[in-house]
């Protein structure tokens, strides 16, 4: 049912992932990204074709709002390709505070000169402080200069969880007020935003985002929360690899034992893998070394909506209570949506009985 | 008299202004202010303990490991238990990720900017073929007239010194070294999950269990970023620093330095720590040891409401705004001081302490680089911009040196039946506790107090707060603030010189957790008037 993750392309994302690849490879980067957005092998020259003939470089403005920085330090941290190949060679990062030489006024000629031209990606790190004072750049409040620059973006990124909906310093009692970039920009924008959810944003997602906007001039498909659902359509919980314990009953009950050193899953320890939709353990982190549950860390939900308060007690086992209908990989984000108040809650219990049955099935899909 | 503002400072984390009064081509005052307030203290009152190390790793996105660290063992020194040596040892080794990528970004990205001509290297003549290329992409790049980060740098301005050659030599470097941050971070995923926001070190310890796979792993990453260092990155600045020796007279500051002590020794010893415990008063190069009781925070020019100086274990987190007014308040930024005096921390106070207490391999880099630099026997040409420079360097370069051993440590302890990495603890009714740490920035510290097994006051003093700070209770200014007394700017529309002392702290705002823009109606980012 979900075409996005076609055999084809999951096999050349694993392909490519087991080649032990050590140097960068133009090519091969247009692979992995082909298959992170579940394209044939057909379009990889097309991937090629598109970053390469570009007669200009599309200007990305990237903002920085109430946000700790966490993103751009993941951009940077990119492998294929790497960050020089997007700072020089891919995109023009016209405005990044973080990592532009100019300072001060000369800032202010650059951002004044990109609204003017227009027709920039707009990147947005970090929620918008809604009280007056509380986020300001240059005397102008955050909230107005996102309003400022949304209307001539072709396209509006807002990556990690503070950009979607607020992230961590929104979390109860919210003291400077914070919400996400749709809820700030309202209706109007819906469809011409997309959610990176994530603390912080993948950076593989983000590539891999642009390249289909550089590639087709247009958006991924969105579920109901404005996220791509290619990367977003599935639980961690259904891709985890240490899934197979759960099915048969073994965890980890305490921290650095044996059982953990066996890989045994870690739902007992409060992993909110079971309830948390993102592509984490397909793409992993950091050149792909390693990624939360592989490290014997329970899933704490950071791509999910609201995570700080609604998964408030990380390390509390979430609570047994069963959803009538819960059909794991079939149940997606949109469903949730629909589902509201109950989606807080995963039947556990009912779902271990019956996803012995649809990972074979799964597999094959 | 000219009154300069350049909002925002760029190349730092966060949000960052500065107000600056210039006379005779020289700073004469100066007062610093950020712009954003999050609150995470009020956040994480009422909240389960064990949330905060993930909460307050997300108050900065550039040294979050060093944020969760200190969280953990402040929770660890409420529920009375320290983790096992090679839970120890696991966490020392992802700090110490941590630090090695900082501060290749730091010299390579935020700051070499200020000293290398980017347009420069394009004039410049190699012979070399590699060399050769990075210029023919660097002129593909500008005939594309997309400048993209370069654009409207400071390009041609005096104060840049090096030639063409030895800038396109660190531009060249300036790309490679985006790859080795790059893989120093990926470095810490291996052990913490992902970076940033490591996942594996709650209170008791780590979650990750190490095995054969990933020492191996390790080990060959280790060695290729200690040969990248010492190849590439020591020799850079030893090349760059004569270009600029009046540096080492420029932004020296109070001469006041902390340093609370990083990477965990057996002994759970601060002052055994790798970069240990201490203190630097007044120029005097003796280190002395620090205590967290002596710790006080002003908020007269910040807006809080006006309290006496307080212990941060008793601190108060209350807001106050009025108007931006550098005679009253100016900035959210509280002002912390040690013994009622403002402290300078961060790489070049480690370096200090270590040096100043006569451990072996600060002193051997240490005395190495001043005599590389034909100023042997003369340590206090350290207490300046270049010295900060220094500082990171070595540093970088000690604890890479550092980690191998650290990988060694934890394979013989698994071979001498030492293999745990966890210590189980039972969550207190009521406690208090501090954990102090070193954050690559400098020092660290987090507060908590549990009453009902719910966090009821949690505060935070970090090091960006300790540089950044305003003037306390008694008008003595920030030490970024000192640092700029006496810096000459010779073009006021351009003040890069300025900008070389603001970024040799490496300030990260977001680290500043109290911090809000106080300036209303500046749209003009240059105010000279």
């Amino acid at each position: 049912m979900r075409k996005e993750y076609g055999l084809a392309a999951r096999d050349l994302v694993d392909t490519l992932r087991y080649s032990s690849i050590k140097r960068r490879d133009f090519l091969r980067f247009c692979g992995v990204t082909a298959g992170l957005l579940g394209l044939s092998e057909a379009y990889i020259p097309k991937i090629a074709h598109a970053i390469e003939k570009g007669t200009k470089r599309p200007p990305v403005v990237w903002l920085n709002f109430a946000s700790d920085t966490g993103c751009t330090e993941s951009l940077i941290k990119a492998t294929y390709p790497n960050a020089a190949d997007l700072v020089l060679d891919i995109l023009s990062v016209d405005y990044n505070e973080t990592i532009m030489a100019a300072a001060g006024q000369q800032v202010e000629e650059i951002l004044q000169k990109s609204l003017k031209d227009g027709n920039y990606i707009l990147v947005i790190e970090g929620g918008i402080p809604t009280k007056h004072g509380y986020g300001m750049i240059a005397g102008k409040d955050m909230m107005d200069i996102a309003k400022e620059f949304a209307p001539k973006a072709i396209a509006i990124l807002a990556v990690g969880s503070c950009a979607t909906h607020g992230g961590v310093p929104a979390a109860n009692p919210n003291p400077s007020a914070i919400k996400g970039v749709s809820a700030v920009l309202g209706d109007a924008y819906k469809g011409k935003i997309v959610n990176l959810d994530l603390c912080p944003v993948n950076v593989e997602v983000l590539v891999a985002v642009i390249v289909n906007y550089l590639l087709f001039k247009k958006l991924p498909e969105l579920d109901v929360y404005g996220r791509p659902k290619t990367f977003y359509g599935q639980l961690i919980h259904d891709n985890c690899e240490r899934r197979a314990h759960f099915d048969a009953g073994r965890f980890v009950e305490r921290f650095g034992t044996e059982e953990e050193a066996l890989g045994y899953c870690l739902y007992k320890m409060g992993c909110k893998g079971p309830m948390t939709y993102a592509p984490c353990p397909k793409i992993l982190y950091n050149d792909r070394i390693s990624w939360c549950i592989k490290a014997g860390a329970p899933c704490i939900g950071c791509g999910e909506q609201g995570w700080t308060d609604k998964f408030a007690g990380f390390y509390e086992r979430l609570p047994d209570v069963s959803i009538p209908g819960f059909k794991g990989v079939e149940f997606t984000a949109d469903k949730i949506g629909l589902a509201a108040g109950v989606a807080t809650a995963v039947g556990i219990a009912a779902h271990a009985i019956a996803s012995s049955k649809r990972i074979k099935k799964g597999g094959e899909e | 008299m000219a009154r300069l503002v350049i909002d925002p400072i760029t190349r730092i984390e966060g949000h960052l202004k500065l107000e600056v009064e210039i006379e005779g081509g020289k700073v004469k005052d100066a007062w610093t202010s950020g712009t954003l307030f999050r609150g995470f203290e009020i956040i994480l009152k009422g909240r389960d303990p064990r949330d905060a190390w993930h909460i307050t790793q997300r108050i900065c996105g550039v040294c979050p490991t060093s944020h969760g660290h200190t969280s953990s063992m402040s929770l660890e020194d409420s529920f009375k238990i320290k983790p096992p040596d090679n839970g120890r040892i696991i966490r020392n080794i992802i700090e110490a990720c941590q630090f090695v990528h900082s501060h290749i970004l730091w010299f390579y990205h935020l700051t070499a900017l200020d000293y290398v001509d980017v347009v420069s290297a394009l004039k410049a003549q190699p012979k070399e073929a590699s060399l050769k290329k990075v210029q023919d992409r660097l002129k593909n790049f500008v005939n594309s007239g997309q400048l993209g980060p370069f654009a409207n740098g400071y390009w041609g301005h005096p104060a840049y010194k090096l030639p063409a050659d030895l800038n396109l030599v660190a531009v060249a470097h300036y790309l490679e070294a985006l790859d080795m941050q790059a893989k120093a971070s990926h470095l810490s995923a291996l052990f913490g999950g992902k970076m940033p926001m490591t996942m594996t070190s709650p209170p008791g310890g780590t979650t990750l269990v190490p095995t054969v796979d990933i020492l191996a792993n390790y080990f060959s990453r280790v060695e290729e970023l200690q040969k990248w260092v010492d190849s590439v990155f020591i020799p850079d600045v030893l090349a760059i620093a004569p270009y600029y020796l009046d540096y080492a007279k420029i932004g020296k500051g109070h001469g006041n330095y902390l340093a609370w002590g990083v990477f965990e020794d057996s002994s759970y010893d601060p002052k055994k720590r790798l970069l240990p415990r201490g203190i630097i008063m007044n120029s005097q190069l003796k280190a002395i040891d620090a205590k967290p009781e002596e710790v006080t925070e002003h908020v007269k020019h910040s807006w809080y409401t006006d309290s006496a100086p307080l212990n941060p274990m008793n601190g108060v987190t209350e807001p106050n705004f009025t108007e931006y007014d550098t005679n009253k308040k100016y900035t959210w930024a509280k002002a912390p001081r040690y013994q009622g005096k403002p402290m300078e921390v961060g790489a070049l106070s480690r370096m200090l302490v270590a040096y100043t207490s006569g451990r072996e391999k600060a002193v051997k880099l240490i005395d190495g680089t001043l005599k590389a630099l034909n100023v042997a026997g003369k340590p206090e040409v350290l207490l300046s911009v270049l010295g900060r420079i220094a500082a990171r360097t070595l540093e970088t370069k000690l604890i890479l040196d550092e980690m191998v051993n650290w990988g060694m440590q934890i394979a013989e302890n698994i071979k001498n039946g030492k293999a745990a990495v966890y210590t189980d603890y039972k969550l207190p009714d009521s406690a208090s506790g501090i954990g102090l740490w070193e954050a690559p920035r400098g020092a660290l510290g987090h507060w908590n107090v549990i009453e009902n097994k719910k966090l009821k006051n949690y505060q935070c003093v970090v090091p960006t707060t300790w540089n950044v700070c305003p003037r306390d209770d008694n008008g003595i200014r920030g030490p970024i603030e000192e640092a700029l007394i006496g810096t000459p700017c010779v073009d006021a529309k351009r003040p890069v010189e300025i900008l070389r002392v603001v970024h040799s702290f490496d300030p990260c705002l977001a680290c500043t957790v109290h911090i809000i823009d106080p300036d209303t109606n500046e749209i003009h980012k240059f105010r000279v008037s």
